[in-house]
Parts: structure tokens; sequence; C-alpha cells
């Protein structure tokens, strides 16, 4: 039976208190008009490159994250670093592709990836099956944000039944509501400086402290069945663990920036030079969150699992509590309040930027595409602050009444289904080739094609796909994406003979693509 | 802002940094070993953490490399 920790939990409230008169009183930090959505939803795209920075990484790198890659390490071993070799392939991607979209966006005033999608290929079918694709993702991953904070919250020993036991969770999500309707961007702009630096601190301290305590690397590594230690080698005629591994990272990748917090956030960046900056920058992250994975393997060789006190968390939330158990087992009190208000905080920042950018989404591609096709600015703007709250309030909702286990099945096929807009969003900041029907005939495909899979393999991320006796098991969105990009490629030809349009409407033109 | 005729914009023969990146952390058998190790980490984890510092030295050579 966990008993409250009360020192830990004074000190993890005092950093909430913190971050909360941090939320609110970032409305006035570089003031802009608040009643303009972007000024509310991208923070008036004022941030150099260090907010950028912290923004970024604050955004990218959530508590679930920090919860989640470790408790996989713990329990899957190996395969779990694949979120290292992701996290070396999407800052490329960040160079390339995002500094592009980054200098069309500020050109033309595109706040989302269906304004860009709408103004490159004219299409606002094609822009509305961007948009729902991003909502749709976007509303189960802000659900795992508040598995981050309903984990530590029971980590700190507090526990109930019913609503009791759920009541510092709704707090923690009034309060973010608040600020984030209050403050817009701003707000986790602001509180990612906080939760990064206290991020820092608690990997760090982990990663030098626990070590030590155990015995060294060499002990924790002893501890670990070889079986985890290292991926399978594959057999005859597969690409076994190897494709899996590659496949997730390459998947993984690809999928995270098009998913609408990540490009929220890089549009607030004031110059496409911040953005090339960070992305030799922000792998300082990645580096940490490697070292992360790594608890999982210290959670073996502790052996918390196996301690009584530590029993009812794991049975609560299965080895998301690996870590949280991990750092109650090694750190004294003080540390463990810094630590797990580090996680918590981590959990604001990226939930209030995933409703900013569904917010966004909304009221640009659907409200104003749909319903009011001339809204003033200041009714934009309170669409988008109302939006917050309702997807918000539906994460809540979400997380207090189904299992949690669902919320990480419809996360997992979040990244398929925002794969999908690959096409349009990434190479449609490179080419205006594909015809604008074939683009959402290959979304359509790939999305169901998708789906099906995911079904099939009973919700697990990767597909055993066979091509004459020779089996290639890997994510299922890198497959789906090839399917889809197949069928844009072949159908473009064929659209384009049937089609009117003899020339291809876009509002962009090549030198909007770059200073 | 130079625009060169006749070449592409877009491409630039610094971004291959970026091909070497995504080649070596995309394929595993390359680092899927235990020796050598380094304070007793195996080599699968200490050489893909010591891949993302190579990886982030290489992007920013091709920041100061490239102009935007």
């Amino acid at each position: 039976m966990l008993e409250v920790n009360w020192v830990a939990l004074g000190i993890f409230l005092a950093l909430f208190g913190f971050v909360t008169w941090l939320g609110f009183a970032s409305a006035h930090w570089r003031k802009g008009d608040l009643d303009e959505i972007s000024e509310w939803g991208l923070g008036g795209r004022r941030f150099g490159t260090i907010v950028t920075w912290f923004l970024v990484g604050g955004d990218l790198y959530t508590a679930y994250t920090f919860i989640a890659v470790p408790a996989l390490a713990f329990g899957a071993g190996a395969i779990a670093f694949f979120a290292v070799p992701y996290t070396v392939i999407i800052y490329p991607l960040l160079f390339l592709v995002f500094r592009r979209l980054w200098h069309v966006c500020h050109k033309h005033g595109y706040i989302t990836a269906g304004d860009f999608v709408r103004g490159r290929f004219g299409n606002r079918w094609l822009a509305l099956a961007v948009t729902v694709t991003g909502i749709v993702a976007t509303m189960p991953y802000i659900a795992l944000q508040l598995v981050g904070i309903q984990v530590v919250i029971g980590g700190l020993g507090i526990t109930g039944a019913g609503l009791y036991g759920d009541l510092p969770l709704i707090i923690a999500f009034v309060v973010l509501a608040a600020f984030t309707y209050s403050s817009g961007l701003r707000a986790p702009a602001s509180i990612a400086i906080v939760k990064d630096v206290l991020i820092y601190i608690t990997a760090f301290a982990a990663v030098i402290i626990i070590p030590i305590e155990l015995g060294g690397f060499g002990k924790i590594f002893a501890a670990v069945p070889a079986q985890k230690l290292l991926l399978a080698v594959p057999g005859a005629n597969t690409t076994g663990a190897y494709g899996s591994y590659a496949t997730l990272a390459l998947g993984s990748a690809f999928a995270l920036f098009l998913y609408p917090h990540s490009l929220t956030a890089v549009l607030s960046a004031s110059s496409g030079h911040a953005i090339r900056r960070n992305a030799a920058m922000l792998p300082t992250y990645s580096f940490m969150l490697g070292l992360l994975a790594l608890v999982g393997f210290f959670v073996i060789a502790s052996g918390v699992h196996d301690m009584p006190a530590y029993a009812e968390g794991f049975k609560r939330f299965g080895n998301n509590f690996a870590v949280p158990a991990l750092l109650l087992h090694s750190f004294p009190p003080w540390f463990v309040g810094i630590a797990f208000a580090a996680i918590g905080i981590g959990a604001l920042v990226p939930a209030s930027i995933m409703s900013i950018a569904a917010a966004n989404l909304y009221t640009r591609n659907i409200h104003r595409e749909f319903i009011n096709k001339n809204p003033t600015n200041k009714q934009e703007s309170q669409i988008a602050k109302w939006v917050s709250l309702i997807v918000k309030a539906g994460a809540l909702v979400f997380i207090l009444f189904v299992p949690t286990q669902y919320a990480i099945q419809l996360q997992l096929l979040g990244g398929i289904w925002i794969i999908q807009t690959l096409p349009p969003v990434m190479l449609g900041a490179y080419t205006r080739w594909f015809n604008d029907w074939a683009l959402l005939v290959g979304w359509a495909a790939g999305t169901g094609a998708g789906t099906a899979m995911a079904i099939a393999t009973k919700l697990t991320p990767t597909f055993p796909l066979a091509i004459g006796g020779f089996a290639f098991p890997g994510y299922t969105a890198v497959y789906t994406v090839i399917l889809n990009l197949a069928l844009a490629i072949a159908l473009t030809p064929v659209f384009n003979a049937i089609g009117a349009r003899r020339v291809p409407i876009d509002a962009t033109v090549a030198s909007d693509y770059h200073a | 802002m130079k625009q060169v005729s006749g070449k592409r914009r877009g491409w630039n023969w610094w971004y291959l940094l970026f091909v070497i990146q995504f080649a070596v952390a995309l394929w595993p058998p390359f680092y899927n070993k235990a020796e050598p190790y380094l304070y007793g980490i195996p080599f699968f984890y200490w050489f893909q953490l010591l891949w993302v510092l190579v990886s982030a030295v290489l992007t920013a050579a091709v920041y100061f490399a490239t102009d935007d």
C-alpha cells in the first residue's frame, strides 16, 4: 500500500502552483493582441531559437514518452530503443521539409497543415481530410498525457475511489484548460522552459545516481535477461526484429512532425533560421530520451517490481509504474517531488499545445471553410479558445470513463492515420505535381488499409507482411503510407486526364518556400 | 540570395550528411551486438547514443555549410 508522501506532495504542489501562475502570467509575455488567432494560437510567430528549442522539446518529448519508453524497455527490452534512431531521423526532416513549410506558412499566414494544403492544392476536401485526421489523431494523444499525470499522482500515494480519486486529475486539467484559454501558445511556451529544466535535472540525476546505487552499468546489464538485451537476430526468410525496429523508427519519425502540435510549435518560430538551428540543437533531447530508456533496465536491476511496497502501483498502472516506482525507491522524498513534478508538468505542456493545434485546425479548416466563411479576427480566436476547452474536456472524459488501454490503442491508430497526410503535407512542400483528388484517394486507401491491418493484428504496431514466402514484419504506418503514395502517383495522370482543370490551382509560388 | 540558373533549388550535396545519419540509424545489423562494452554498457546502447551526438554534429555542419 502506498502511503501519501507528504514532502514529495508538497514540492509537487509548489511547482505545480508556480507553473499555473506562469501560465496565466505569460499572456503578457511578448505581448500581442490575443483576439487574433495567430497571436493566441501561434504566439504571434515570435519565438526565437532558444524559446523554440524549449517549446519544441517540451512539445515532442511528452510525459507519456518519459513513462512509456522506459516501461517498454523494462517490459520488452531492446526494441524500446527504437525511440533513439527515431529521433535521429526527425531532425533532418525538420531541417529540410519544415523549414520550407515555415516559410510558405509565414508568407501566406497559414497556421495549420489544413491551411497549407487548401492553398497549395485548392481542394477543400483534401484539406478537410488532413484536418480531420489531425484532430482525430491528436485526441487520444492528449488523453495519454493524462495517463502520465495519473501515474505520478498515484505514485504520490493519492488514491481513492470514484470521483474523489479522480479529483486531482480533474483539478490539473481545469488549470491547464484555463491558462491555455487565457494565454494561448504563450502559456505552454513559458511552462516548457520550467518543464525542460526539471526534466533534464531528473534525467541526469537518474542516470548518474541510480547506477551508482545499483553498483554500476556492468551489474545493471548483467541483470537484464539475454533475450531483452539485444534484438532477436532474424531467422531465414524474414527481416524479423530488424525490420520491425527500423520501420518503427522510420514511420514514427515521419508521423511525428505531421501531428498538428508539432507543426504548431514549428510555425511559432520567428524565422527559418531558428528552425534550422534547432534541427542541430534539439538532439540533446534525443540523447536524454535514450538515457531515460536505459532507466527501464535500472528497474529490472533494482528489483522494485517484486517489492510489496510498489505492488499496488504496478497492479493499477502496469509497467507504466516502473519509472515512478524506481524514483520512489531511489531518491529522497524532496527529489521525488521534483521528478514527479517534471513528469506532471511535462504532461501539461504537450496537452496544451495539442489542444491549441486541434482548435486551430477546427477553426480554420472546418468552421471558416464550411460554416462561417468571413469571421472577424475576434470571432475566429474566440472559436479556437472554446474548441481548445472542448477538446480537453473530451480527453478528460475519455480517460475517466474508458480503460487506459483504449487510449493507448487509439494513439497507436493515430500514428497510422496521421502518416497518411504525408503526401499532401510533406511532399506538397516540394511539389505540386500530384493531383489533389489522387491524393485524397491515396489518403482514404491508406487510412482504410491501416485501420484494417491494425485491427487484424489485434492493435499491435507491426504487421506481418509476407511476399512470396519471405516475411517483412514492420510498422503498419510505413506499409500503408507506401500504398497511399503508390496510389497517389498512379492516379495522378488518370485524374489529370479526366479532370476539367487544365492548370492546377496553387496559391503558392516556388519562391514562397525559402528565404 | 543566389539563384543559379539550371540548377534545381532545394538540393545541396551537403545533404548527403543526412543520408549517412539515416542509413546508419536504420540498419540494426550494424549495431545489434553486445561487444564491445563501454563502462559496462553494451555496444547496442552506447553506439546509438553516440550516433545521436554524431548526427547532431553532422546536422550542425549542414547548417553552417548551407544557407536558407
